[in-house]
């Protein structure tokens, strides 16, 4: 065990497991955030929905989890690509082709991932941190007052060029999930020359539904 | 097609020693063969320098027929050229068009130092395989014909592991200049049969340790390597090293 995780397949371990972790954690959001179209008129069920995530015990103690997953995710994606490209050595090629033996995404994972982070800090600036430190609109359902939280993403969906910067950047975080769902699995050793292809197609599938399942709802408030 | 003959140009890199910062040299090749391999092209290259009394190209090269890894050269971009599940020696130059400028640089990683020209230093692989490629018993001479059954489908892909001829080109190729594809051949071609399946665990280990010690990168699944590997030796004997590895430092 000893320099396991300072092993190169040790932190990749980490990337991997952390990755993974927010794989999951992207579906939770994308449900709840999908709950703005059941009635986008008051939105009552998604800040319904959204008081709970803010208020459960549960989610208290994921939401550390949840900032620890980022936080190694990222750590570790530096270290190791900072590693990697030590480990090319000084003397660069002149000509490189790769545009038949890997994808585009998998060779600019670091850049994705770069790009992914200055989302979510902005992604942070406009809701997280007008939701946990600011002033955000209220609102009373069934009684209860709570944030409306309806309002404030709604608003912010109808301005264009925001909608804009936001499906930008679910399509890096597109390309990004393309190589990084089968590579998780890969990267556990669970995979083989039969696995491959079944993760490659599932991951697919998963990637579609997180970047249509969060664009829909800004061209939703934009159009409408 | 194989009668006839291209004029090309070569940019090839030139680097007098390991502290030599090199450079590339230009060179016009007129009346090639396109059924002669590369590397024959580049014997008539050298001829010709000797002949002009300038120092011949340093390239390597042995058996000729696709079998030691002995030749390495990133030509247009690609570890061993154009071709796929090829070597250099077995690249011909009908891959290639009249009027091609062809780029020849050596094998680059931090793992593998330039010796001279197009040669590169090699040994940290030997390194990988003295630290745990092996079988540590003596398992006497060859056993009897099937008094060790080993299903068929294990066999074969034991074979398809084994089949790395340790040439370099997923170093090179890898953008991270890791040595993980070797490193998975090896450790699955022994852990896949019983004589070596003994020690998988503890070689996935010693392997693993000896190649993040001589500096090669980690994998990043771009799957570049078994593209360009001449064996065609796939990532899947990288998933297996994964999970031989994972499992050992969890026993541990």
């Amino acid at each position: 065990m000893k320099g396991f995780l300072s092993s190169s397949i040790g932190k990749k371990l980490l990337m991997s497991l952390s990755g993974l972790f927010l794989i999951v954690f992207l579906l939770v959001h994308l449900g709840v955030n999908l709950t703005m179209l059941f009635d986008p008129i008051d939105g009552t069920v998604y800040n319904k929905a959204a008081n709970f995530m803010g208020t459960n015990p549960i989610m208290k103690v994921m939401e550390p989890l949840l900032a620890l997953g980022f936080f190694l995710h990222i750590l570790y994606g530096i270290i190791v690509q900072l590693n990697n490209w030590k480990a090319r050595g000084s003397s660069k090629y002149a000509v490189v082709d790769q545009k038949d033996s890997s994808t585009w995404a998998s060779r600019n994972m670091i850049w994705l991932g770069v790009f992914v982070f200055t989302f979510l800090i902005v992604h942070i600036i406009n809701y997280y941190a007008v939701l946990k430190f600011g002033q955000p609109p209220s609102t009373h359902v069934d009684g209860v007052e709570m944030h409306n939280t309806f309002k404030l993403v709604s608003d912010l969906f109808e301005i264009w060029w925001y909608d804009l910067i936001y499906i930008i950047g679910f399509i890096a975080l597109g390309l990004h999930l393309h190589h990084a769902f089968w590579s998780a699995f890969q990267t556990l050793g669970l995979n083989n020359k039969i696995w491959r292809r079944r993760l490659e197609i599932i991951g697919d599938i998963y990637t579609i539904v997180v970047v249509a399942g969060f664009t829909i709802i800004p061209l939703y408030f934009l159009i409408f | 097609m194989s009668d006839k003959n291209i004029n090309i140009k070569l940019k090839v890199w030139r680097q007098n020693g390991p502290n030599d910062a090199g450079r590339f040299d230009n060179y016009e090749m007129n009346e090639i063969p396109t059924a002669a391999s590369f590397l024959e092209m580049m014997d008539m290259l050298n001829e010709k320098l000797l002949g002009e009394g300038k120092e011949p190209i340093s390239f390597d090269h042995d058996c000729r027929e696709g079998i030691c890894g002995a030749c390495s050269m990133f030509i247009n971009g690609r570890a061993h050229g154009p071709d796929n599940a090829v070597t250099t020696c077995q690249l011909h130059m009908r891959k290639f068009k009249d009027g091609d400028t062809i780029t020849i640089e050596p094998w680059r990683a931090k793992a593998f130092p330039v010796i001279k020209d197009l040669m590169v230093d090699r040994y940290s692989l030997d390194l990988i395989q003295q630290a745990g490629g092996y079988v540590s018993v003596n398992t006497g001479s060859a056993p009897d014909a099937n008094s060790m059954p080993i299903h068929k489908d294990i066999a074969e892909e034991a074979f398809d592991a084994a089949a790395c001829i340790g040439c370099g080109a997923c170093v090179a190729t890898c953008k991270n200049g890791s040595a993980m594809l070797f490193v998975g051949a090896k450790v699955s071609h022994l852990a896949l049969l019983p004589q070596g399946k003994i020690e998988a665990k503890e070689r996935a280990q010693k392997m693993l340790a000896k190649m993040d010690e001589l500096g090669f990168g980690s994998c990043s699944n771009t799957g570049a390597c078994e593209v360009e590997c001449p064996k065609e030796v796939s990532i899947s004997f990288i998933a297996r090293l994964n999970r031989e590895y994972l499992v050992a430092n969890l026993k541990d």
